[in-house]
């Protein structure tokens, strides 16, 4: 096991065979050599994470470990606050915020032993499927660096996909964790909606916004999800069950487990077929190792990119009237009024797919249209989370391709948003109906990685995690590294 | 992938009310581009009509939760010198921001 997943770091360090600095150290040097060239990291904490390792390091000798996460590093997506640290949002008008507060993200890692190492590149606000709509310049695909890395955390994918953190933490609201895996090669999760706490997540649309970590494998995925999950009061929507007991669920069983294919995902003119030769491969494996598959039904599925444009661009339209340039983030300069001020500070501030979105969701928000689309949206919803419960009552999982295609070249889709949005047709359902979901490595087309995506039923991440285990202990996967790895 | 039908509905003069609304001040070119896209994600969105959601209860979020009730106990907010720190102008523990009213009113 190599030092670059967070399974070999915990056991080099456990073994005495590495030092949380060493790790620090290394990790700073990658991030500063192939994290710039990807761009994917963009902010180090070189000073505080050394210190930071050096206190893990005197835990270590008094054997006060607080969990698997002790003395491992790793960069939070660009929309987590630190207190003391910037957070940008990828975004001119966040360019000189400085978090004033700790968010639960920086208290439960740090609680956890783990050394916040800097922050990854993001979609601006996290509105995008490719990281390209970032004032710091687009990521890179480590697997081929003309391609993108998916988005929106799409400099968290590649932390991990190129070694230069063991994991790390993205955000999902329409698929933002679990493409930008897919695309990476790595494993993405999202929890269920209200597992981990929102507080301190700049809010992109708050209804379906969820945190989650990227990692090598699903067992590390579980350290981090029982690190970081968990009831929060700051968080209204924070659900009250306490974090999961989820490695103990890891046992390489999957006997009898009930795998749904959904028709709708498997019908021609869907998924590119390398896409999906390489999941239903994947899906064979797990029959061999003893789970039954059943063909479901989500007859929505080709209505759910159109519902969640709608309620996702509405939710932000309102979550972004905040940035007005009076108590934060960038204020126009010589304007005569503050109407002028509010207009100006953010014409100059958003960026365009930002604009894009706030004019949509103000658009379907305001009188006149409000029944015929945010309404009708939120009714679609409740149909959708119906087809996952109808589904559930045959299976236990439900599996598909994380992404209709393999990671493409970067400028390709800037021109035509139709068509990048419909690209999330198999991820959005999850953030409307507050399912978790996982993106799995589970093969390769054109050279780059494929993403199996398990959706499981609402507080049921042991069941995902349980059925990625077990496949990646009968392949190998994800211990493909792209080029250039350490 | 579009609906055949695809006719923009939505015109300049929508855009420029909108980018009213939520306090956007947009260049020609831009109102013209937004139109252009906003015209294709509408009309793309537009295939939700043909769903009969007739009595199907509106859902504002996926997992239903009970507003949470806390005690009402005052608890240490963030510190001032903490909350302007971030403000392009304060004054002390104000914000500063443009005249809002104008002289005539005082």
């Amino acid at each position: 096991m190599k030092l670059e997943s967070l399974e070999g770091q915990r056991a080099a360090l456990d073994a005495s065979e590495v030092s949380s600095v060493e790790l620090v150290e290394s990790a700073l040097v990658r991030a500063e050599g192939a994290g710039a060239d990807l761009g994917a990291i963009v902010g180090l904490r070189a000073e505080a994470a050394l210190a930071a390792a050096a206190g893990s390091d005197a835990r270590r000798r008094a054997e006060e470990l607080r969990s698997p996460l002790e003395g491992a590093p790793v960069v939070l997506k660009d929309n987590m606050v630190q207190k003391g640290e910037p957070t940008t949002c990828a975004s001119r008008i966040l360019e000189s915020f400085v978090s004033p507060y700790d968010g639960a993200m920086a208290e439960r890692l740090e609680a956890a032993g783990a050394i916040i190492l800097g922050r990854a590149n993001m979609d601006e606000f996290a509105m995008g499927s490719t990281t390209e709509n970032s004032t710091f310049g687009p990521a890179r695909n480590p697997w081929d660096t003309s391609r993108t890395t998916g988005g929106s955390s799409g400099g968290s994918a590649v932390a991990v996909s190129a070694g230069i953190t063991g994991f790390s933490l993205g955000s999902d609201t329409g698929g933002s964790i679990r493409q930008p895996a897919s695309f990476c090669g790595v494993v993405g999760m999202k929890p269920t909606y209200g597992r981990v706490s929102r507080w301190g997540l700049v809010a992109f649309a708050s209804s379906l916004d969820q945190i989650g970590p990227f990692t090598h494998s699903a067992r590390e995925a579980a350290w981090v999800l029982e690190a970081i999950a968990g009831h929060d009061p700051r968080d209204s929507t924070s659900l009250p069950e306490p974090a999961p007991a989820l490695e103990s669920a890891l046992t390489g069983d999957v006997k009898g487990l009930r795998i749904g294919l959904p028709r709708e995902y498997f019908v021609d003119q869907g998924a590119e077929p390398g896409v999906v030769e390489a999941v239903r491969g994947a899906v064979s494996e797990l029959e061999s190792a003893g789970a039954k598959v059943v063909e479901v039904a989500l007859p929505h599925t080709p209505y759910v990119v159109s519902t969640y444009y709608l309620v996702a661009t509405a939710e932000a339209s309102s979550n972004l009237a905040r940035f007005d340039g009076v108590r934060y983030g960038r204020r126009a300069e010589n304007v005569k009024d503050l109407d002028e001020m509010y207009r100006r500070s953010r014409s100059e501030g958003f960026g365009r797919e930002v604009k894009r979105r706030i004019l949509l969701g103000t658009y379907v928000l305001s009188a006149g249209y409000f029944d015929a689309y945010y309404r009708k949206a939120q009714q679609v919803r409740t149909l959708v989370r119906g087809d996952f419960d109808r589904a559930f009552e045959a299976c236990d999982v439900i599996v598909g391709p994380t992404y209709p295609e393999v990671a493409f070249p970067i400028g390709a889709r800037m021109d035509d948003p139709v068509s990048l949005y419909l690209g999330d047709i198999y991820t959005v359902s999850a953030n409307l109906a507050g399912l978790p979901g996982i993106s799995v490595p589970c093969g390769q087309h054109q050279g780059m990685p494929v993403g199996m995506q398990i959706l499981g039923r609402p507080l049921d991440e042991a069941t995902l995690l349980r059925v990625a285990d077990a496949f990646q202990r009968r392949t190998d996967h994800h211990e493909h590294r792209p080029p250039g790895s350490p | 992938m579009l609906a055949l039908c695809a006719m923009s509905r939505i015109t300049r003069e929508d855009v420029e009310r909108t980018a009213d609304l939520a306090r956007l001040s947009l260049s020609k070119d831009e109102i013209e581009a937004m139109t252009h896209e906003l015209g294709q994600i509408l009309d793309h969105v537009e295939q939700l009509q043909a769903l009969d959601t007739e009595g199907i209860e509106p859902t504002a979020h996926a997992i239903p939760l009970a507003t949470p009730l806390r005690p009402d106990r005052a608890s240490p907010g963030i510190d001032p010198d903490l909350a302007v720190a971030n403000a392009p102008a304060s004054d002390g523990h104000a914000f500063v921001v443009p005249k809002v009213i104008d002289g005539e009113e005082g």
